[in-house]
């Protein structure tokens, strides 16, 4: 067992106390700020800050949700395990911001006239199914719950590297992020994710600058690894899943509940259109965190545990307070992005899937809370391979509710049997698949001239559109939308 | 405006299409060619979205 170091333990402590006392106590500063009566929808104040974020806290709620912990743990664990393929992380991050700027303004406009505050209100909006919404709201539950999951287990990995034993780190982990979400709604994380993102920065810059100091620069960095290992660019037959994986990413990845959450909060269509401008910034970021995994290799650090790569990382090269800073970072670092989760998550149960609620705030605390606690289970019974694994088929699954919800804004008459069809048929086939492979994220194609390995989520996703189109043809659209037709047209 | 909008499939064109980027050389400031062109895409790629926004809003 390892001993406990004072310093690092001490600064963690002081900044991830910080900033949950902050996130909790914010609803109450708030009411202090602005006099009373303003309560008007407290359940769109909870779950959806009230719709007023404005260009910088959309900023900083969609990057500090988009952008999580486990992001910061896991890329450089990839890239130390199988070097430059790791790094398709950085294209992934690039063309979703094209993606958003078309796709999210049309979605925040329906949203915002028709009060909907989750994917699945909107696709009953245009399909008028109650079927589809179920199914879209189940699909994302069951999505982001292993993702919360993960952003538990990369608070753990840091207490843990800070040499707290047993389940104690859970259990930290655990009641910092219900108190935290209970208390503040969606405020409590649009706050601190300022907090988290300059702390990251901080421990990010640091890293990229000292690290390649100790170890010669960034030109020896690079040849170390060529040396040791050949991964330095990508290898034969890398290319195909490189590129596939990356755009399946992007396309999955504003449609889980948390990153969807961020953009409706948001105050006007044009915030949205600026962040796409703007949000970039944290690839930069993003792609120098993962440069973390070459600098690991340099600086000599050894591990068979991939996740332990960036805490034994700042610990070997940091002196002790400032390793406690770093790991502070990335533990306040989960704490954003599991909160947005588990609010999302909420606003899809309290809204699609309960019937109406006398007190829907209560409702969706008490939901958020359940989530959680179905995240704390993932991590206690399953072992982190699990949650990973999880995780890869939750982006298979979500990627199926992109016909509905993007497919939906488009004039194509498509009919609600032919978006659950598609559903079904792109579920199965991409979840058998993964099963076949042994959970892996790629399957290997032969046809016609595309021949490789592709992402499994893509290929499902085809296959999905095709059966909408399809069925959408053999069974046409027969009623519109319940939601002001107006808007679906605009939005076409 | 419609065709100012093809500007946001360039950065689908250029990271998506392996072939362009896929190797070693030419290194910049210590960096091999298939890490800097990914990392320029980010500015261009933000770039691109501005130009998009600002001038499909004036036409």
């Amino acid at each position: 067992m390892k001993t406990i170091d004072p310093w690092a333990l001490g600064v963690f402590i002081f900044f991830f106390a910080t900033t949950i006392v902050i996130g909790s106590s914010i609803q109450w500063i708030r009411r202090l700020t602005r006099g009373h009566g303003k309560n008007a929808n407290a359940q769109e104040e909870w779950g959806l800050g009230g719709r007023e974020f404005g260009p910088w806290v959309t900023w900083f709620l969609v990057g500090g949700d988009f952008y999580t912990a486990y992001t910061v743990i896991a890329v450089p664990a990839l890239v130390y395990a199988v070097g430059a393929y790791g790094f398709f992380a950085l294209p992934y991050t690039i063309i979703v911001y094209p993606f958003i700027f078309v796709v999210m303004p049309k979605l925040w406009k329906i949203a915002h006239a028709n009060g909907y505050s989750t994917s699945a209100d909107i696709i009953r909006g245009r399909f008028n199914s109650r079927t589809l919404e179920i199914v879209v709201a189940l699909t994302g539950l069951v999505a982001v719950m292993p993702y919360i999951a993960l952003q538990l287990i990369g608070i753990r990995t840091v207490v843990q590297a800070l040499g707290l034993p047993g389940d104690l780190p859970l259990i930290i982990a655990f009641i910092s992020l219900a108190a935290y979400t209970w208390m503040g709604g969606l405020h409590a994380p649009a706050l601190t994710a300022f907090i988290k993102d300059i702390m990251i920065y901080i421990a990010v810059l640091v890293a990229i600058t000292v690290i390649p100091m100790h170890t010669g620069g960034y030109a020896a960095l690079f040849a170390s690894v060529t040396a040791d290992h050949p991964q330095a660019v990508l290898q034969p037959g890398q290319g195909m899943p490189y590129a596939t994986l990356a755009l399946s990413s992007a396309l999955a990845a504003f449609l889980y509940p948390h990153t969807l959450t961020g953009i409706l909060a948001s105050r006007s269509a044009d915030t949205i259109r600026q962040n796409a401008v703007y949000l970039p910034v944290y690839t930069i970021v993003l792609g120098l965190i993962a440069m973390l995994g070459f600098m690991a290799h340099a600086a000599g650090i050894t591990t068979t545990n991939n996740t332990l790569v960036v805490p034994l990382l700042f610990q070997a090269v940091f002196p002790s307070w400032f390793a406690g800073f770093c790991l502070a970072s990335i533990a306040v670092g989960a704490l954003v992005p599991a909160a947005v989760m588990a609010i999302g998550a909420a606003n899809l149960v309290t809204s699609n899937l309960l019937p109406p609620q006398k007190n829907p705030v209560r409702a969706s605390r008490i939901t958020a809370f359940v989530v959680k606690v179905g995240a704390l289970l993932c991590v206690l019974f399953l072992n982190a391979k699990f949650a990973i694994d999880l995780q890869l088929l939750g982006g298979v699954i979500i990627l199926q509710t992109f016909p509905a919800l993007i497919l939906g804004l488009t004039p194509l008459r498509l009919s609600s049997p032919g978006m659950l069809a598609g559903w079904l048929v792109g579920s199965v086939f991409g979840l058998g698949l993964c099963w076949m492979d042994g959970l892996k994220p790629i399957h290997p194609v032969h046809f016609g001239l595309i021949s490789g390995n592709v992402s499994t989520g893509l290929l499902s996703l085809v296959v999905n559109i095709v059966v909408v189109l399809v069925v959408s043809l053999l069974w046409p659209a027969r009623s519109t939308s319940t939601a002001k037709p107006e808007l679906f047209k605009e939005a076409a | 405006m419609k065709y100012l909008n093809l500007l946001l499939l360039l950065p689908f064109l250029g990271l998506l299409w392996m072939p362009l980027y896929d190797r070693h050389d030419p290194v910049l400031l210590g960096f091999p060619f298939f890490y800097w062109y990914q990392f320029a895409w980010v500015p261009v790629t933000s770039a691109l979205i501005w130009i998009v926004w600002k001038k499909g809003r004036d036409a």
